[in-house]
């Protein structure tokens, strides 16, 4: 088997440790004896749909945002194409923001999104900045919890009806109102957790290699488990950090 | 607050006070004269009471105290300081920079110095207490605070080192914490000195076109790395957007950089280091090159990063009048600041303590580490306080590979243990080769027990993981606390 990773804009948008979520994929991929293929996607270069099984958005500053913002648009269209063809995408933070319809800033300038999630976002005055606990249910019947950090001045809202990826348990959540965080539609997720996301919860990464995979294999695979005790006592850590201090201005 | 007026303006308090008579100015003068001591009395007493109850140094009580009996005191004092004042901030290697200009002019001049790293306004308003006879105020300022106590203070001089990101939970992103240097910076008095480090693209735009700036850099590219490190900030052009091309990249993404774009680039610099010689884990030498002419220098410090902190001393020294001769001799006999790099005789075993606090400065000590050969054990502590940054997700922004191809064990330790192991195991250590030990004394113990004797265990703790080690070290009798250190 083999899963073909297009991370967008590593060199711009990696501020909060991205690259961990990637050290994870191709750890978890590597241990199962999946070929990870990993291929970055800079600026000015472009996507091909079809190419990819899973992409990875991550978050950058202000100004690295600005920089990028007008040439993802310009990939928007290969990028819904590619998720119509059964790509899976983790975007987050500023990823989450571009991926929604659009970013209003302080000044009240919008940037336009792609889209692809259904939400848009709105600059507030105070960042949202502490550890967040999640509860999620991506398949029916198999609840979760999600462990992580936030750090965003932001407010995410979801259109009428959309999904998030979770009900926040403790910490603000997209907007620190709904209690609802993150957005997810089909295989594509966006939230504003890092820490980073995936190492502290090894079942959402296990849960984005299996959909990426899906695309070429038709349906997710069953992946063969893997010695996880480290992984959730330190998730374990992150939702007492999350119970006891999350949330609060 | 900020005014051009100088210190004596600065209102109280934010109360709005009628301007008297002369003979009324005078009389308030000397009552508020009264005032002052009397709060710095009480102020001094606390710090005396602090240190009584074991609550610790006292290096910031006297001054919360006197700050918020008397906001504007800071100023009043550091405007009683005949020589004024000299800050020097960084993300890295401002405790270690002020060091060594407290090395340097510490001979020649009365410093107030804060000497043991309390950074915030009330730290500096406690050097300051401290040190009554003092001519000269040197002191090491955080970067979230320098435009605070920048205003309140007014510095003849400001040395910035370099700008890295760094507890973004705490700090938010470094183009906030630039744009409170830029503003702190067009505030200062015009006769003021702005030291920078040139080869940090950002802080070279910050000192553009400033008259009385000194720029310093390091002008040697055998000692360039091939690549930038993942993590580097600030390598887009500040002027276009366009990234930087580097002729050489020494730390993070300081360097000689030139914008293929629009031609900006790195100014030419002022004070330079050139054939640098860097000798393990031991010293470093290379020439100094100053306006004033060039010496050889050396220092009892490892790594390129203490060739600009060195730099950074030299330089403020430069504009605070100091001679070649004195920074020669300064920034040899400097030893290692407190936590930075500091060795503990644990019986017939050492413990090599190096602080790490953010990409930039952890990947500049692995490196270090890997040069002057690979250690087979190393502690990592990660703890997740206010102080260290309670967002841990900076560990995996930092190139710790290199260590892992010769590790025998990592000690993980400290409040966030977990996370530091997985960092390795995704790091690609085999976890069977990982120790959890997350309570710090327990895991002092162990490493100690698994080095041979006559040998080193390297430390790598994070901020709150340091004093706390340092506080285990001085219960058992292998050093000083820190305010008996500070006060030495």
């Amino acid at each position: 088997m083999r899963l073909v990773v297009g991370h967008l804009y590593p060199d711009y948008l990696n501020i909060y440790a991205d690259r961990g979520n990637i050290a994870v994929l191709a750890g978890r991929t590597a241990w199962r004896g999946i070929e990870l293929d990993y291929r970055t996607i800079g600026l000015g270069e472009p996507v091909e749909p079809g190419e990819h099984d899973l992409y990875y958005v991550g978050g950058g500053q202000d100004r690295e945002q600005a920089l990028i913002a007008p040439d993802l648009v310009s990939k928007g269209q290969a990028l819904h194409e590619a998720f119509a063809g059964g790509a899976a995408f983790l975007a987050v933070c500023g990823g989450n923001q571009l991926l929604g319809h659009s970013y209003r800033d302080r000044s009240g300038a919008e940037l336009p999104g792609i889209g692809l999630l259904p939400q848009h976002t709105v600059a507030g005055e105070r960042r949202m900045i502490g550890d967040v606990l999640l509860e999620c249910e991506l398949d029916p019947g198999s609840p979760r919890t999600l462990a992580g950090f936030e750090n965003h001045a932001g407010r995410t809202y979801l259109d009428e009806g959309a999904e998030p990826l979770g009900r926040v348990v403790s910490g603000f959540g997209n907007n620190g109102k709904d209690g609802l965080e993150g957005c997810r539609v089909a295989g594509a997720i966006g939230t504003y957790l890092h820490g980073p996301l995936l190492p502290r919860n090894p079942w959402l990464a296990d849960w984005l290699i299996a959909r990426g995979l899906a695309r070429t294999l038709g349906q997710p695979p069953e992946l063969e488990p893997l010695p996880d005790e480290l992984e959730l006592s330190a998730q374990e850590v992150s939702a007492q950090r999350a119970r006891s201090r999350g949330g609060r201005f | 607050m900020i005014g051009p007026t100088g210190v004596s303006s600065l209102p109280s308090s934010g109360e709005r006070r009628e301007v008297p008579s002369f003979e009324g100015r005078e009389a308030a003068r000397r009552l508020a004269s009264v005032r002052l001591r009397l709060e710095i009395g009480l102020a001094r007493a606390a710090g005396r009471l602090s240190r009584v109850a074991g609550q610790g140094g006292g290096t910031t009580i006297p001054g919360k105290i006197l700050a918020t009996v008397d906001p504007g005191a800071v100023g009043k004092l550091a405007g009683m300081l005949p020589l004024g004042s000299a800050l020097v901030s960084a993300t890295n290697g401002k405790t270690t920079t002020a060091a060594m200009v407290a090395e340097i002019l510490g001979g020649k001049v009365a410093l107030a110095h804060n000497r043991a790293g309390a950074n915030l306004v009330s730290g500096v308003a406690s050097a300051l207490l401290a040190q009554e006879a003092a001519d000269l105020g040197l002191f090491e300022v955080d970067e979230g605070v320098l435009p605070d106590i920048a205003a309140r203070i007014r510095p003849q001089a400001v040395c910035l080192g370099n700008l890295f990101r760094d507890q973004l939970d705490r700090y938010g992103e470094l183009e906030h914490v630039a744009e409170g240097w830029r503003a702190a910076v067009l505030d200062l008095d015009p006769a003021a000195w702005t030291v920078v480090n040139a080869d940090d693209p950002l802080l070279a735009d910050i000192a553009r076109g400033r008259a009385e700036a000194l720029r310093f850099g390091i002008d040697d590219p055998s000692v360039a790395r091939d690549l930038l490190p993942h993590a580097a900030d600030s390598k887009y052009c500040r002027t276009c957007g366009a990234p930087y091309e580097y002729a050489a990249s020494y730390v993070g993404h300081l360097g000689d950089y030139r914008c293929p774009r629009c031609h900006d680039s790195r100014p030419a610099l002022d004070v330079a280091a050139r054939a640098i010689s860097l000798s393990g884990l031991e010293s470093s030498s290379f020439d100094l090159v100053t306006p004033e002419g060039t010496r050889r220098v050396s220092i009892a410090l490892p790594g390129l990063y203490n060739v600009y902190n060195a730099l950074a001393a030299a330089s403020l020294s430069l504009v605070l009048g100091a001679g070649l001769d004195e920074i020669e001799a300064g920034l040899a006999s400097f030893r290692g600041a407190f936590g930075r790099f500091e060795r503990i005789t644990a019986g017939d075993r050492t413990v090599l303590l190096l602080l790490v606090k953010n990409p930039a400065g952890a990947n500049e000590v692995v490196r270090t580490l890997v040069d002057a050969g690979a250690p087979t054990r190393v502690l990592v502590a990660l703890n997740d306080e206010i102080a260290d940054g309670r967002d841990v997700s900076w560990i995996w922004d930092v190139d710790f590979e290199p260590l892992v191809g010769s590790l025998d064990e990592l000690v993980a330790s400290g409040s966030r243990s977990e996370e530091l192991a997985l960092r390795f195991k995704y790091g690609g250590l085999d976890p069977e080769r990982i120790s959890l030990v997350r309570d710090l004394g327990d895991a002092l113990t162990h490493g100690l027990e698994a080095t041979p004797p006559g040998g080193e265990l390297v430390v790598l703790p994070t901020y709150t993981a340091m004093l706390e080690l340092r506080q285990i070290a001085s219960e058992r009798g292998l050093v000083r606390p820190y305010w008996e250190e500070a006060a030495a």
